[in-house]
């Protein structure tokens, strides 16, 4: 069974070593492409697996649990596999046209690789110590793609990102440190059985508080999301795709994992905080992304914004507030990495991203005018595309439990973030080009129109399949939020049967 | 001695926050690099400490004596020093190319990516 869990993070170890003996060629990228196709199909075969099973667990080298090292895949860990996988396969796709050869024989292929390595490895592994090792894995190769290329802003934007970073690293290691301290165990499963244990809850909410910033950190949420904004438009368009697709996201999904399986054991303070963090996290994300103008810059703070909505469904901590917090995730990931592969091509084809240089894009491009329209509706929340369900369930959940405060801003919130894509859509769309450019697709060569286009199209079709059959997703998110509010599968199948 | 220790770990996270705080970027990454060895230090301590009880098992039983020094909290500091000791490097060398190509070590001067309102006029 265990090959199922780690067939998703072996497959592009392997990959990036192949992709980087290639690295002179042009076969590498093809690799990479390879590479993330191979992963969607093991990612699926797993997603099988766990929808049959449950929850699937394996102990790597027959340790038995708490011992050795777990991997343990339950629904939202199989979501995110298989999201990671489909945003992993985009991503690359685009950089067939979007890299350069300089870039290439740098490595780029096989640090990306390594960086969805990282990605699968934190969301499959059920030990705490292993998760740190998959955030350095993820976090090494990070360093390593955004300052690729080492142009001025990327170095700034990099010191910035690097040193944040590393700060929350080393809060998560002391709170790993303190944990261990006090349960002697690291295994989550087993953490969530011991930590009922400790005499002293009081500190355990300190080390609670500890993983909530570090988690914090790394999932941008107010006031911890200034390396965020400083460092997302400086790299590559693909790196930046995929670093709002994935690597927040992991911060959310360690949070959810933590704050629902193992610190539940004061939900009256430490969620209450995450309410508050939430609605800050929420607003001033739209806030910031209004005041900017340049379109990288734009989308960098409705990530932020963004990450507040789930951290809300996480706060609520009721069955339905979950739901949406899963649903947003998956729903939240597809469009955001969509938006930024659009903003490559805006760029590639007026020459910049800022806002005040370029336009006419609807007149001369009226294809990328359609698919950028689906992801940003769908960000805005407009029905009947995802972003209208997800927002709608976690509204729903805060109604239901008569927290109007925080539904009304969510819905306020919702409201700025149409403010900010119709400020990109007139500037850059529909307004003429400040230099009456007429910035056609056809300067592309049709090799790199098709790599350019498809991805985006493929998301895009994602997008709406999602928003126009949410049934099958609600369900799917109802049956995940059911796992994580009740771990007591999650723990059977990791420690066996618990007399 | 985990008094000790403990005051020990507290020196170097005051003595890092207090290095953390200058604007200088080189000295943020040291102040980095001491307050990553007080977190190694807090696993350490985690794992409880003993003097003189290695976790070797004797010949013939199955389990270290009663009270033998913990091993995972080593192997984990081992695990994090090594991990640190990669990112830390790559810290460093992106500090002296920050050093190089933008001529500042200053992370108030540090505007590239993030450009002024008035300057950017």
């Amino acid at each position: 069974m265990s090959w199922v869990l780690s067939l998703p993070i072996i497959l592009p170890f392997l990959t990036a070593v192949l992709a980087f003996l290639l690295r002179e060629k042009r076969a590498g990228a093809w690799v990479s492409v390879g590479g993330c196709a191979l992963l969607l199909i093991a990612s699926a075969v797993l997603m099988v697996n766990v929808l049959q099973a449950g929850v699937v667990a394996g102990q790597m080298g027959n340790w038995p649990a708490p011992f050795g090292i777990t991997l343990v895949a339950d629904l939202l860990s199989a979501v995110m596999v298989v999201i990671t996988a489909i945003t992993g396969l985009a991503v690359s796709v685009y950089a067939l046209a979007e890299i350069n050869r300089r870039k290439e024989y740098l490595g780029y292929h096989a640090l990306f690789q390594v960086l969805l390595a990282g990605v699968c490895g934190a969301f499959l592994t059920g030990d705490l110590f292993n998760l740190y090792v998959w955030f350095e894995v993820m976090l090494i190769s990070s360093f390593g793609l955004l300052i690729l290329g080492g142009s001025k802003a990327q170095i700034d934007g990099g010191i910035k990102y690097v040193t944040l970073n590393l700060v929350s690293t080393i809060l998560f290691l002391s709170g790993i440190g303190l944990l261990y301290g006090m349960t002697g165990t690291l295994n989550l499963a087993d953490l969530a059985l011991a930590v009922e244990e400790v005499e002293n809850q009081g500190l355990l909410t300190v080390v609670a508080i500890m993983f909530m910033i570090a988690f914090g950190v790394k999932a941008a949420v107010f006031p911890l999301f200034f390396w965020l904004p400083a460092a997302y438009h400086t790299p590559s368009f693909s790196v930046s795709a995929v670093f709002a697709g994935l690597l927040t996201k992991v911060g959310v999904y360690a949070l959810i994992r933590m704050f629902t399986l193992v610190f539940d054991h004061d939900i009256g303070y430490t969620h209450t905080i995450l309410l508050w963090v939430a609605g800050f996290t929420m607003v001033t994300g739209v806030l910031g992304a209004a005041a900017q103008t340049d379109f990288r810059k734009i989308l960098s703070f409705h990530i932020v914004s963004q990450i507040g909505y789930m951290i809300l469904g996480l706060a609520l901590f009721t069955p339905l507030a979950i739901v949406g917090a899963v649903f947003y995730l998956v729903h939240h990931i597809v469009v955001k990495a969509n938006l930024f592969l659009i903003a490559g091509v805006a760029e590639k084809l007026t020459g910049s991203t800022e806002l005040k240089e370029i336009g006419g894009l609807y007149k001369s491009a009226p294809l990328l005018g359609v698919l950028f329209l689906i992801p940003a509706f769908s960000l805005a929340g407009f029905p009947p595309l995802s972003g209208f369900w997800a927002k709608y369930i976690l509204v729903k959940a805060s109604l239901d439990i008569e927290m109007w405060f925080i539904a009304g801003v969510a819905l306020f919130v919702g409201l700025l973030t149409i403010y900010s894509m119709t400020k990109i859509w007139a500037q850059a769309f529909w307004e003429p080009h400040p230099y009456n450019l007429e910035p056609k697709l056809s300067i592309l060569t049709p090799e790199q129109r098709w790599f350019y286009l498809l991805p985006i199209a493929f998301l895009a079709t994602l997008t709406i399949i999602i928003g126009f059959y949410p049934e099958p997703f609600v369900q799917f998110a109802e049956r995940s939020a059911e796992q994580l509010l009740n771990p007591a599968a999650y723990i059977e199948a990791v420690l066996g049967e618990q007399s | 001695m985990e008094t000790l220790l403990a005051l020990a770990i507290g020196v170097l996270v005051a003595a890092a926050v207090y290095l953390m705080l200058a604007r200088n970027v080189l000295r943020f990454i040291f102040g980095l690099i001491l307050i990553s060895n007080a977190a190694n230090l807090t696993i350490f301590v985690g794992g409880r400490l003993t003097q003189g009880l290695p976790p070797l098992i004797e010949e013939g039983a199955y389990a270290p004596v009663e009270g033998a020094a913990n091993a995972l909290p080593q192997a984990l500091v081992l695990t994090a020093i090594v991990i640190g000791f990669g990112l830390f490097a790559f810290a460093l060398v992106l500090v002296f190319r920050a050093f190089t190509t933008l001529g500042t070590l200053n992370s108030d001067k540090m505007r590239v990516a993030e450009p002024r309102e008035d300057a950017a006029k």
